[in-house]
């Protein structure tokens, strides 16, 4: 074998097994420093600093700062993180450098508001991005939409998630339901059919993944909600009649001349406690849910489905 | 190690001392004493962190400049100067070549590093006025440091052994702004779904992992570093810089020098 034979053999051979071991070392570094990964990392947080530092570039950096922000968001999500603490600062400096950024405030509307883990617990901020958004471009009926939703979900104001429906609805472009969301906050902002009606604008109204998710989930809470309210009624009217709480959801089904034991939206039927009270058999399938779960029950993190069933 | 390498090497490092490559020490001594005296006047409680960061950036920033102008023009400056067939034309192989102006480079630059070092640790000594236990992790983030330029040398040198000084320049920096991400691109790939994310992972594992050797600010918050992490950043920083510079050899072995 020449020399130069033998020096192609040893190189190639060198190349392939050190690659090999970079992957491999790679990957041990990252069980070493996992929170690395997906650590918050936001060396400068003022939206004017970052638009002068943007030298007039402000549409891409817009598109920079929003792509971050959607794996910022979608990194802890993944590695089911409870904590979204540089969500509110992105959005911000998002939308400081391209105020007409839609998916932006959309984003914000849908996670910045609500508690963690399912979002960064910020309501306020979210009102102040989303209001932000609105003295940027008052004529997209979207930005009130979202607006209304925060107060209607998070903050339970149904006065001034009217109120912004109603302000959204003048909108010369605005969607119908605008003016019905308003009138519905008046009288029935309490009813699940208002927030399914809201949900489903939420679910059909976008095509970001992260979004969807969230908005079927809730949808799919709505439904074990009103599902359990509506069992336990039946559980009361039960015990006034016979003076007994039911032994089993059996007895209720009976009694009201069901086909059979009620079931959750994944197929499992509820439950009935000892004491009277009705149940979902997974609750950790069903991560918004307010009602049927066991007494102490600790939420796992959200586990998001991706299609409407 | 092999004469004919160390005779190669000790030019190189020659040849860089006599190009004025550490003027850049004064710059460096310059901007540490100043950021020193000038933070201490306007900044509360902050001194020590200004200094390890930007002590250490400027570090690893002189360091990276210099390991990619100087590297890209190791070979392509030879063959323009014809000196390299007088080395070539003596018992001296290809890779032997390669190997020596690798090591003269990483020379080079761990002489420099060790300049600095002494500014950074003075600078520190200034605002803080005594040094504490926790002081001694700058040497860690200086060693990964160096492992960095280890990196760097290699790639500058694997680009010089096919294309022309400013090509290699522009790659070699590419590269060095890619690397710094390296962590998101991970990120992205854990994300992509389908072809984009079998791409994303094989170009994330391809590029230099220049995050996981950065811990400057770690050292300046007083973190430690695991010595899991050292062991490892240490293999991986050996391993990706034998690729690299096995992969220039070959190109160089079969590169006609005519």
């Amino acid at each position: 074998m020449n020399s130069r034979r033998r020096t192609t053999i040893t190189a190639t051979a060198v190349v392939v097994i050190a690659m090999i071991a970079c992957v491999i070392l790679l990957r041990r570094i990252d069980r070493i420093r996992p929170h690395e990964i997906s650590d918050d990392k936001l060396y400068i947080s003022s939206p004017k600093m970052v638009r002068r530092a943007s030298l007039g570039f402000d549409g891409l950096a817009a598109c920079i700062y929003w792509t971050r922000t959607v794996q910022y968001f979608g990194q802890r999500h993944h590695f089911r993180q409870r904590s979204y603490n540089e969500l509110a600062p992105l959005l911000e400096i998002t939308t400081a450098l391209d105020p007409h950024l839609y998916p932006a405030y959309q984003f914000g509307a849908t996670f910045l508001a609500p508690a963690p883990p399912n979002g960064a617990g910020q309501p306020e901020r979210a009102i102040r991005l989303m209001e932000y958004g609105i003295q940027h471009d008052p004529d997209n009926w979207k930005l009130y939409y979202d607006l209304g939703f925060v107060y209607y979900t998070e903050l339970k104001d149904y006065k001034h998630a009217g109120e912004v429906f109603a302000r959204g609805s003048e909108v010369s472009s605005a969607h119908p339901f605008m003016k019905v969301l308003a009138a519905q906050m008046a009288q029935h902002a309490q009813e699940f059919a208002t927030a399914r009606m809201l949900w489903s604008a939420a679910y059909q109204s976008t095509n970001e993944t992260n979004i969807r998710e969230n908005a079927l989930e809730h949808l799919r809470a709505l439904q074990v909600d009103e599902d359990i309210t509506n069992l336990e009624n039946a559980v009361t009217r039960f015990a006034e009649a016979n003076g007994r709480i039911p032994a089993s959801l059996w007895e209720i089904a009976a009694a009201e001349h069901l086909q059979g034991i009620p079931v959750d939206p994944d197929g499992s039927p509820y439950e009935l406690s000892a004491d009277g009270e009705v149940l979902v058999a997974n609750p950790d399938d069903f991560p918004f849910i307010t009602k049927g779960m066991p007494p102490g029950y600790n939420p796992g993190p959200p586990k998001f489905h991706t299609k409407l069933q | 190690m092999n004469t004919r390498i160390y005779s190669i090497a000790s030019n190189t490092f020659r040849e860089a001392v006599r190009d004025r490559v550490l003027y850049n020490l004064i710059a460096f001594a310059g901007l540490l004493s100043g950021a020193a005296i000038l933070v201490g006047q306007i900044s509360i409680d902050i001194e020590k962190l200004v200094v390890i960061n930007l002590g250490l950036t400027a570090v690893s920033l002189f360091g990276v400049v210099i390991a990619i102008f100087i590297g890209i023009g190791l070979v392509s400056k030879e063959i323009e100067k014809r000196t390299l067939y007088t080395v070539l034309s003596r018992p001296v192989r290809r890779w032997e070549f390669i190997v020596g102006k690798f090591f003269g480079l990483a020379g080079t630059l761990a002489v420099n590093t060790f300049c600095m070092a002494i500014g950074v640790f003075g600078a520190l000594l200034y605002v803080a006025h005594r040094f504490a236990g926790a002081d001694s992790l700058i040497f860690v983030a200086l060693y990964f440091i160096v492992l960095q330029f280890l990196i760097i040398c290699s790639l500058a040198l694997l680009f010089s052994s096919f294309s022309s000084p400013l090509l290699s320049a522009v790659f070699a920096f590419s590269l060095y702004v890619i690397g710094s991400f390296a962590d998101d691109l991970r990120g992205f790939a854990t994300l992509a779904q389908g072809v984009t994310r079998w791409i994303a992972t094989g170009t994330a594992y391809l590029v230099p992992n220049f995050s996981a050797l950065n811990v400057i600010s770690s050292v300046a918050h007083q973190q430690p570093i695991s010595g899991q992490l050292i062991l490892h950043n240490t293999l991986y920083a050996l391993f990706y810089t034998a690729m690299a510079l096995s992969g220039a050899v070959l190109i160089f072995d079969r590169r006609n020098l005519k």
